[in-house]
């Protein structure tokens, strides 16, 4: 059984927010230091746009991404997703909202001492297809999942 | 009086809608035999639902409408009336074709009488106990909501209800809307060493830390039994999230599975999803996690005397829904040989006040409860004419009475009132009460709302109500029923996807303007910003309608124009 939250645990973070300065600082050194910024990507106003300025083609359906995420969002603004590839040699893994202003919504670089297995929270202002994108030894394998935005109430 | 005159004053009765002496014959026959349900197997399971915080016995009308789309077109819980008896093998015109369906509601009623009640309900519970020893009692939530008494004490009535009733384990839904601060404090103190929360599905949302146990493990009869919980998916949806704030919720099947998996890890020979899924839900989890032998189901309300078998990659599950409002208790008899379940028995009882004398004790607490609010509730505020009720897909004549008062008082042209399953009945002739009034309302968020809307929002607003009602994939189901419409016509096709399934808007006969603004009431705003508008309560807003109008006639329901759903038996007219 899992172990219920301490409040040691949630205390201590409290205590650590104090440094969030520090902290956010940090945050910004991911993309500086990444050597090629997909600009052209992360502009793309629709799926095939997307996918044409990463260079991906023919995108294969995989039972072996794994997109975890709940069939309704709890709140639009912040949906949180999670992707987890089983497949050897995963070097990146993208997250796409099909129906979003720009579609590409994030996108992981794996090292080879990393677990495939990314986690982020996504902005999506209507429902749409989302996309689990992972690249492996150059090819493309994806799950697709439908996160319904809804208004609410009305239930029960 | 020869034959003749006897048939002919039959036909008179019968056409007043009086029972007849031929009903009351039959109603006396099948008392005792109701709940002659002999024991089975070596570990049972009693289960209720949704009472909706009814204390005291009231009478409740099942659905006339309750439409399945797809693949659920005509199974259970989508049959109603002449449907639902053929599909359970129910003999018309008896004491559970009365329970179980709408039909002659009003005929029935007056002569079978009121329903649940806790005092009654614990007399069956000892009952079922006795003949059951180490039987367990589930509730499945929406317990500590729907009552006047229950908002005013913030569910310290209910919570002190279940407590002396004996429940082991709940999961919760309607508990989380008086804020997860509250829902702490009784899973903390008074459930502690009494009731476990069991919730698989509810996490902080931080770091995804679960917030209750995910299942409890108990012995019967030397038999390991586990209740892993499910709570309501979608409750920081359908309710306000500000309540709940720091929870997440969602179906979580990858969660449920490791739950199940752990319980049969640690030795569980039985496992049971104490479930507020909705029973739709409830079905397509059975047919995609092992190892779960039955579902035990509650938030959509459904009556459902037999369960549904559901094949799975780990074998079959059972999945049951045990109806709402106190009306019901669901018993699962397991037969448990060679560590696994090899045989069941299952029986939803109805719970009729008067074949169960009053518990003393239970009826002393509830009386004690509701003391210092009986003179509110039982003000009488208007007679009603007609049979007023709530449960239906479309509309109620309870809620045509929120509607009618909404227009009337705040100089609306359209009326929106949210589609709630919970809402108790009140038969022609009665009086209108507070509490009637409290049973339809009674939420922490009962603010009354006035909005200039565009045709094109009112459009959105029912297309997006209707596709949680009507989505062909459950999982995109909240189990509400549809907003409530006053003031303005439309048409509803439930079969056709999101957007195309609302029509021929029109008011006073002319067409709905996409463009063009109309003034809109409603009441329950999920929208933190209106709970510090400090608008008045709709309970107020009703009360105030019904005192000046003092006789209610029988309301016309303003329902929708219904299309490509001729013949399906979840409708009936």
């Amino acid at each position: 059984m899992t172990t219920l939250p301490t409040t040691s645990r949630r205390g201590f973070l409290r205590g650590a927010s104090a440094l969030g300065l520090a902290v956010s600082a940090l945050a910004a050194l991911p993309r500086l230091a990444l050597a090629a910024w997909n600009k052209a990507a992360f502009d793309a106003k629709a799926l095939p746009d997307a996918y044409k300025a990463m260079g991906v083609e023919n995108p294969t359906a995989s039972a072996d991404v794994q997109l975890i995420a709940s069939d309704i969002a709890e709140n639009g603004a912040v949906v949180p997703v999670q992707a987890i590839s089983k497949i050897p040699n995963t070097t990146q893994i993208s997250f796409l909202v099909e129906k979003n202003p720009n579609t590409l919504a994030a996108l992981f670089d794996i090292g080879p001492d990393m677990l495939p297995d990314v986690t982020t929270r996504l902005k999506m202002g209507q429902t749409s297809n989302v996309i689990a994108l992972v690249k492996a030894d150059g090819k493309y394998f994806t799950a697709t999942k439908e996160i319904k935005v809804t208004l609410g109430g009305c239930g029960g | 009086m020869n034959r003749r005159e006897f048939l002919h004053m039959l036909s008179i009765a019968s056409a007043a809608g009086m029972a007849l002496p031929l009903d009351v014959a039959r109603a006396e026959q099948s008392a005792e035999a109701l709940y002659d349900a002999p024991a089975f197997g070596n570990v049972s399971l009693l289960h209720i639902t949704d009472c909706h915080a009814q204390l005291r016995p009231i009478y409740f009308r099942e659905p006339n409408v309750n439409i399945g789309v797809g693949s659920m077109a005509g199974h259970p819980p989508h049959v109603v009336g002449e449907a639902f008896l053929k599909q359970f093998g129910i003999a018309p015109k008896t004491r559970l074709a009365h329970a179980f369906t709408y039909l002659d509601f009003e005929r029935y009623a007056p002569l079978y009488g009121k329903v649940g009640g806790f005092a009654h309900l614990a007399t069956l519970i000892k009952r079922l106990r006795a003949s059951r020893p180490g039987a367990l009692l589930l509730d499945g939530g929406d317990t500590w909501q729907g009552s006047g008494a229950a908002m005013w004490t913030k569910g310290q009535d209910m919570v002190d209800a279940a407590k002396m009733l004996g429940v082991d384990a709940m999961t919760l839904h309607w508990e989380c809307t008086y804020g997860q601060d509250r829902v702490k404090e009784v899973a903390e103190k008074d459930f502690a060493g009494h009731i476990d929360i069991v919730a698989q599905n509810i996490k902080t949302q931080d770091f995804g830390d679960l917030v209750f146990k995910p299942y409890v493990m108990r012995v019967v009869n030397g038999v390991k039994v586990a209740i892993v919980g499910q709570a309501f998916p979608y409750t920081p949806i359908a309710n306000p999230r500000y309540m709940v704030a720091d929870w997440t919720f969602g179906i979580q099947e990858e969660g449920m599975q490791k739950s199940v998996d752990a319980a049969r890890g640690e030795g569980a020979q039985v496992v049971v999803m104490l479930s507020h899924n909705g029973m739709d839900v409830d079905l397509k989890m059975a047919s995609r996690i092992r190892g779960v032998d039955a579902i035990l189901g509650g938030h959509t309300h459904d009556g459902m005397p037999a369960p549904t078998i559901v094949d799975n990659p780990g074998g079959k599950t059972l999945v049951t829904n045990a109806g709402s409002n106190g009306k019901y208790v669901g018993v699962l008899d397991f037969d448990v040989k060679d560590g696994k379940v090899s045989d069941f028995r299952y029986r939803l009882l109805p719970v009729f006040a008067n074949l169960l004398p009053a518990d003393a004790e239970m009826a002393a607490l509830v009386a004690k409860t509701r003391a210092p609010f009986e003179e509110k509730l039982g003000e009488k505020l208007a007679l009603s004419e007609g049979l007023l009720y709530r449960r239906g897909n479309f509309n109620g004549s309870f809620d045509q009475i929120i509607l009618d008062a909404l227009i009337a008082e705040k100089d609306a042209e359209i009326a929106f009132s949210p589609g709630f399953r919970w809402g108790t009945t009140i038969l022609p002739g009665e009086p209108i009460t507070m509490e009637n009034v409290l049973d339809q309302t009674a939420i922490t968020y009962p603010y009354v709302t006035l909005t200039q809307m565009s045709g094109a929002q009112i459009k959105q607003v029912l297309e997006d109500v209707c596709d949680n009602l009507f989505n062909a994939d459950p999982y995109y189901q909240q189990g509400g029923d549809m907003v409530r419409v006053g003031g303005m016509q439309y048409s509803c096709d439930p079969t056709a996807g999101i957007g195309k399934r609302i029509g021929d808007m029109t008011l006073k006969g002319k067409t709905i303007e996409a463009d063009k603004t109309y003034k809109v009431a409603g009441w329950a705003p999920v929208a933190e910003t209106a709970r510090d508008a400090g608008a008045e309560s709709i309970w107020d807003l009703v009360a105030r309608n019904l005192r000046a109008r003092k006789t209610v006639a029988t309301p016309q329901l303003n329902l929708p124009k219904l299309k490509n759903v001729d013949g399906n038996p979840g409708l009936a007219t």
